[in-house]
């Protein structure tokens, strides 16, 4: 267990210090708000020399990005941060990242995309990159923030898996906010995250290789599988090594965080910070005698569609809750994730897809009264059940 | 405090509404409280008006919203009462904290609240400019807040100014910040 000493800070400052433990070698990073204050603080570590990190400036995200590519390639622990249009212009060399299967590890402030010009968070521009090869986290809490991007380091550097990390947090209502942290010893965090040892680091002169190399259609395909298979296989190592981190720390990790789902009637569906609200309005629910549950992944990319789908088997309605929009399809991109993980695993409950949040719009208790009273209605068929969006 | 407490905080950008509310939080966190403080967030521009806020609870606090049913409000600004409505969604037992020059008598009457609500007024900027000799209400207005709500106690806060302010300030500055909580604490009137 965990005695370390509570005190506030923001989940930007939170994020930067578990960077910082984890010491990468190189740091190329771009300022954009609500990302600013990590790459901020983490700057001032290294000019404290509290670390041996060296720190790239560079012009641009897709620069940032393209260094830490370089960098990673040539067999250095490797973290940067950015968001939205940031996270954005970083797009073309995102999934070079993945196929090269550098573990890479950037936070990301999710925050919207313009336009309108917004500062506000919601996950456009997490979800924009959703398919791009990263594995992706969401953190609900600014101390959740910390303990993903520890984890972070120690999945994307395991041998069976190889490939880059987003470990996100909401911008400004996790990125900004300060809320009661904890924090662990520096040795304790080496100790679990270990030395990362590359696989074939462009820098050993004496083992030559190629890095990110043209190949033509069967090897590229074959390239695919593979990362596709390492994706895969992420899913147990990050449990493995997120149940190892929540050993030492004693504070929870689980890859589908539930509430209350056991005997739920009508269960919610949703990521990051917003769960927390939905948990709450929860409570005052079942209070007045109405059976909600809260299912809350915490990781998005791989997909946990076996844990979300056992979550909601009993539910009489889902309510699925995207912070983001795909426009013109059915569904919002967790929608339509959490109804075909349904359809494979033999779900027919009814489910219905909100639209929430964006921009910053805020998260009242009568927003999440609203949904459980349409669930009511869903889970008597007599609800419309397109998709609807809950903030205009 | 095993209840959830919320306070909002009006002010305009530059008068230290979101460093008095971290000190709040600061303050309840060093007696073993769960905490939260934030901004409201936007563009930044001196002199607009913002709002701040601070949640303190003896349990984990899930929510991440703003706040829009205060138990407590506390106003850094008169200026600010013809243009914002200050004292909206407030609890009908709740306290408003107003810095100003006018009576506790007046001021009820300008926020024209119902007679459940607490009124209490400082003048945190009179306060500030005799004893940090600066037009910067906010820390005064803590100690206001420790005498008319007891959610932290002002020894506490004091001691959390010493801690937050030991290494950044020189004693003398240190010592005008503690002479205006002191004041403040005294000074405030409730109607």
């Amino acid at each position: 267990m965990s005695n370390n000493k509570a005190f506030s800070a923001t989940g930007n400052q939170m994020v930067a210090e578990a960077i910082r433990q984890c010491d990468p070698d190189v740091m190329a990073a771009y300022p954009i708000t609500p990302q600013t204050t990590i790459v901020e603080n983490y700057a001032k570590f290294v000019a404290a020399g509290r670390v041996h990190t060296e720190f790239v400036t560079v012009e641009s995200e897709h620069s940032a990005l393209s260094a830490c590519v370089g960098a990673s390639s040539a067999g250095a622990r490797v973290a940067t941060a950015t968001a939205s249009q940031g996270l954005a212009y970083m797009w073309e060399v995102l999934p070079i990242a993945a196929g090269m299967r550098l573990p890479i590890v950037m936070a990301n402030a999710n925050r919207t995309l313009a336009s309108p010009i917004n500062i506000g968070c919601d996950h456009s521009d997490i979800m924009g990159v959703r398919d791009s090869g990263w594995i992706i986290l969401f953190a609900e809490t600014a101390q959740e923030a910390y303990d993903n991007t520890i984890v972070s380091f120690k999945v994307a550097e395991d041998r069976r898996v190889l490939l880059p990390v987003l470990t996100t947090l909401d911008g400004f209502i996790t990125s900004h906010a300060m809320e009661r942290c904890e924090m662990n010893d520096d040795q304790q965090v080496k100790d679990f995250v270990g030395d990362y040892e590359p696989l074939y680091p462009l820098l050993d002169t004496n083992n030559p290789v190629g890095h990110g190399m043209y190949a033509n259609a069967p090897e590229f395909a074959k390239s695919r599988v593979n990362e596709r298979a390492a994706m895969d296989r992420s899913l147990s190592v990050l449990e493995e090594h997120g149940k190892a981190w929540s050993k030492v720390t004693g504070r929870p990790f689980e890859l589908v965080d539930t509430w209350g789902t056991e005997d739920a009637d009508y269960v919610m569906v949703i990521l990051g910070s917003a769960a927390g609200n939905f948990r709450h309005v929860a409570r005052q629910l079942r209070e007045e005698g109405v059976k909600v549950g809260i299912v809350r992944p915490r990781v998005y990319r791989p997909f946990p569609a076996e844990q979300i789908a056992q979550a909601c088997k009993g539910a009489k309605a889902v309510a699925v809750m995207d912070r983001s929009d795909s426009m013109g399809a059915a569904c919002g991109p967790l929608g339509a994730d959490v109804l075909s993980a349904f359809y494979t695993h033999g779900l027919t409950v009814p489910a219905k897809n909100y639209v929430y949040g964006l921009g910053g719009c805020d998260v009242s208790n009568e927003m999440v009264r609203r949904v459980v009273a349409d669930l009511e209605k869903v889970a008597e068929g007599s609800a419309d059940r397109s998709l609807t969006y809950l903030d205009a | 405090m095993s209840q959830l407490t919320e306070i909002r905080w009006h002010a305009r950008a530059g008068q230290g509404a979101v460093t008095a509310a971290k000190l709040v939080a600061d303050t309840a966190l060093m007696l073993g409280a769960y905490i939260q403080a934030m901004p409201e967030y936007g563009p930044e521009r001196t002199g607009a008006p913002l709002k701040a806020y601070t949640r303190l609870c003896g349990e984990p606090i899930e929510v991440h919203n703003t706040i829009t049913n205060p138990g407590i409000v506390v106003v850094l600004d008169e200026t600010l009462l013809p243009l914002v409505d200050v004292t909206e969604g407030m609890l009908e037992d709740g306290v408003v904290i107003l810095n100003t020059e006018m009576t506790a008598a007046e001021a009820r009457q300008a926020l024209n609240v119902p007679d459940s609500v607490k009124v209490a007024v400082v003048d945190a900027t009179g306060i500030a400019l005799q004893t940090i000799k600066r037009n910067i209400p906010n820390t005064p207005i803590v100690g206001a807040l420790a005498k008319v709500t007891g959610v932290v106690p002002v020894e506490k806060v004091k001691e959390r100014l010493v801690e937050a302010f030991g290494k950044k300030f020189a004693q003398e500055m240190i010592d005008a910040n503690l002479k205006s909580v002191d004041r403040a604490y005294e000074e405030v009137t409730v109607a």
